[in-house]
């Protein structure tokens, strides 16, 4: 039997269509906020955690260095589920950690990292949280990973097994 | 109670649509005449689904809150208007209202063409039951509106405010008649493509349909759009919403197919092309209801956001898209062998250049609309597509599109000529002349607006002449178009004309700009039955130093909690006077938006005469006999 081109072509095409539909119902229809990656870190004064001596972001972020830029406060209980994460790091030499203490008085914070050991190398104070806003994150905990002064990867909320893994492999 | 009541009746409407499809098969083969028996069974099925409805109508008006759809959509304190309407203002319901016109126009199809083949009517009988039957199934099974609750609430969520309006809540039932009437015209086409029984006499008999679809479809939309002028608070009429683009979509469509109708009823011609439009038509329909009901599109309008009732539209459409490919392809013999010649000059390639037009404008709504879902499958990459790409792309193809309009209703079926034509280039230079003279004035020299202005008055001018000249043998459409060149003159002008003062006004203080002076007088506080109302007080001193008060709402609704704004507009037959006001968080000021915008009305009223033009060929015997 001939096959007659004109139903076959519409067919096939309505058939397209209808995959692209069905993909198109599986995906999520709610806006995220769209996640600005591959955009150069905010540059910024801070005042050192615990010190009053004010770091500029130039001389914490290097060049070819990757850093983990994560926003944490006490009082926060999520940034508990996220530490022993974080902990992880700690041992990978290739990966800086810098914490960005949000609305937290130093106190609670010490006895914070005192319960639970630091996992940073460098912490800085955002006490008015304008910081944060600066770096557009959204609440406590948020985690920036940073190569070459650039945003590579953002993660809203703590710092899952899902993510922990996808950054080690980034940073191999 | 009522929900028990309805919940059975929709079943034994969905076993009456089976005994119909059993006693038409048997029919089909057998008998010279029409069963009785399927008759019968036909009007118990539309009996039933409004039996149904109605209950689910009483159960919104004695708030019985143990029904599912009540409770997620309903009030106590809701005015009695808002709780009928609110039955078809939610998924289910509307579902339900969908069912009703469905079962309906097929009863009255087969009550009103006794004079047509048995067959074709059996036929065109099965091919709505696979619909009808769909949507039972699909009412049933994934939307059902009587679904039971226990322990029973004492308070329902209430409707959405911005739902409680008198043009929205007559806009479903209105919209559903045109949107879902065209089904008839889908089973119909489908029908007579089987049977090879596409020709004069189905055109002239399934015209009155196709028109009564259309009216209510553009009646519907008109609606809609009433009501996003008067209630979203922008003071617009038109967004290219995707939800508005799905209306648009059957309507350009609809249009084009009654005009190859009367081609088809005139010359028999077209027929392959008009079966094309005839199932075009209800599949955008089905699709627009896909989009919509699925949650696959992002948009101001947010229904039912649930996978499973998208899949089965998705699935029961597609079902439908290769059925027709099939009866098309492999069934449908176009057994016309009148050639297609013909004549440059004439009517009817007048109305075939035009409806390339409309296939165009068809398809960059298309595009625009669904382009945004294949990309995020794609590439998933999010974007919108807004009113400039709209615009771009549809606006200079309208300027021919008017000409033709225009030049088309002056000629003769088959072979016209160019003789006592003289005026058509008499009216053209008067347009232009008229045209060059507003855009002077006006400072904006934009060429499409210039030539566009001079297209649409050029339209206006025929048909007024026809109004005067003719012996009224084609009324209906002289009415129709010289409605149509209104509504584009309505629009222009409307745009060119506009303007708008944006500003944040505390009470007492003034704004001066471009010689009108607001003045925001006071405010007062009002309690209604379901919400508190924040009136305000504006004095508005206008160019020519006439004074008006005008006093746009909050109104803070009590369930839900919402805060919506009221317009107040003050029309008048050049200008609406439109001004809105919100509230700004924790500040003391609010923000005020008043715009001017010439001939609103006119656009309102050049559709109703639109609508009216095709009512009257509707009371028509024969068309320009």
């Amino acid at each position: 039997m001939k096959i007659k081109f004109y139903p076959a072509f519409l067919i096939l095409i309505f058939f397209i269509i209808f995959l692209i539909f069905y993909k198109g119902l599986q995906n999520p229809n709610t806006y995220t906020p769209s996640v600005e990656i591959k955009k150069n870190i905010p540059e910024f004064k801070v005042k050192k955690f615990k010190n009053e001596k004010i770091l500029n972001s130039k001389d914490i972020f290097l060049d070819n260095k990757f850093y983990l830029f994560n926003i944490w406060a006490s009082w926060c209980v999520p940034c508990r589920e996220e530490h022993k994460y974080l902990m992880k790091f700690k041992k990978d030499k290739n990966i800086e950690i810098i914490g960005l203490n949000y609305k937290d008085s130093d106190e609670n914070a010490n006895e914070f990292l005192n319960e639970l050991k630091n996992p940073y190398d460098i912490i800085l104070s955002d006490l008015d949280g304008t910081i944060a806003i600066e770096w557009g994150a959204y609440g406590v905990p948020e985690t920036f990973l940073i190569h070459d002064k650039k945003i590579i990867k953002k993660i809203i909320g703590p710092i899952n097994e899902y993510s922990f893994i996808e950054i080690e492999e980034i940073i191999k | 109670m009522a929900s028990l009541i309805g919940f059975y009746s929709l079943f034994s409407g969905l076993l009456c649509s089976i005994f119909v499809i059993y006693f038409s098969i048997i029919n089909f083969r057998n008998s010279k005449i029409l069963d009785k028996k399927i008759l019968i069974f036909t009007f118990f099925q539309f009996f039933f689904v409004i039996i149904s409805f109605f209950a689910l109508i009483i159960s919104f008006v004695i708030s019985d809150f143990s029904n599912e759809t009540v409770f997620n959509h309903s009030h106590t304190t809701k005015p009695l208007f808002y709780k009928i309407s609110g039955v078809w203002g939610n998924h289910e319901g509307s579902l339900l209202l969908w069912l009703v016109v469905l079962t309906l126009f097929i009863y009255l199809f087969l009550i009103k063409s006794k004079e047509q083949k048995k067959n074709y009517k059996i036929l065109t009988l099965l091919f709505q039951e696979i619909i009808i039957i769909g949507f039972f199934i699909f009412l049933i099974k994934t939307s059902n509106p009587f679904n039971y609750i226990f322990p029973i609430p004492t308070e329902g969520l209430g409707l959405n405010p911005i739902l409680q309006d008198p043009a929205l809540a007559i806009h479903p039932p209105v919209l559903y008649l045109g949107y879902v009437g065209s089904s008839i015209i889908f089973s119909s086409a489908l029908a007579g493509a089987t049977l090879n029984y596409i020709s004069k006499d189905w055109a002239r008999h399934i015209k009155k349909w196709v028109i009564i679809s259309w009216i209510f479809l553009t009646l519907g939309i008109l609606l809609g759009s009433i009501w996003a002028y008067y209630e979203l608070g922008w003071g617009g009429f038109w967004f290219w919403d995707p939800v508005e683009n799905v209306s648009l979509m059957p309507w350009l469509c609809l249009t084009t197919l009654l005009h190859c109708i009367l081609v088809l009823e005139k010359k028999n011609i077209l027929t392959s092309w008009v079966v094309v439009l005839s199932i075009t038509t209800f599949m955008l329909s089905m699709c627009g209801t896909f989009l919509v009901r699925s949650g696959i599109l992002n948009s101001v309008h947010t229904f039912a956001n649930d996978p499973e009732r998208g899949l089965f539209i998705l699935i029961f459409l597609f079902i439908l898209i290769f059925l027709s490919l099939f009866i098309f392809f492999f069934i449908f013999k176009n057994s016309n062998k009148n050639p297609t010649n013909l004549f440059w000059l004439s009517k009817e390639t007048s109305i075939l250049i035009n409806n390339w037009f409309m296939m165009y404008f068809l398809a960059v709504v298309l595009i625009g609309t669904i382009y945004p879902i294949f990309l995020e499958v794609i590439t998933s990459e999010k974007i919108s597509v807004g009113p400039p790409f709209f615009q771009k792309l549809i606006i200079p193809f309208l300027i021919p599109f008017l000409i033709f309009m225009a030049i088309g209703s002056q000629l003769k079926w088959v072979k016209s000529d160019l003789k006592n034509k003289l005026y058509l280039v008499l009216f053209f230079i008067i347009s232009l002349i008229l045209t060059l003279l507003i855009i002077k004035n006006l400072k904006i020299n934009f060429l499409t607006n210039t030539v566009l202005l001079t297209a649409a008055f050029f339209l206006f001018f025929i048909t007024v002449r026809d109004f005067f000249k003719k012996e009224f043998k084609n009324l209906s459409q002289n009415i129709a178009h010289f409605g149509f060149s209104l509504l584009i003159l309505s629009i222009l002008f409307n745009n060119i004309f506009s303007t708008e003062i944006i500003s944040n006004l505390k009470i007492g203080e003034t704004i001066n700009s471009n010689k009108i002076q607001i003045n925001f007088e006071s405010i007062n506080q009002k309690e209604k039955q379901n919400y508190k109302a924040i009136i305000g007080k504006f004095n508005i001193k206008d160019q020519y130093g006439k004074n008006q008060i005008l006093n746009p709402e909050l109104r803070i609704y009590n369930q839900p909690n919402i805060v919506t704004s009221e317009a107040d507009i003050k029309t008048n037959l050049f200008t609406d006077k439109f001004i809105t006001m919100n509230l700004v968080q924790n500040q003391d000021y609010f923000n005020i938006r008043y715009q001017i915008k010439p001939f609103m009305i006119w656009i309102w009223v050049s559709v109703i005469i639109i609508c009216f033009g095709g009512t009257l060929s509707l009371f028509k015997r024969n068309y320009e006999n």
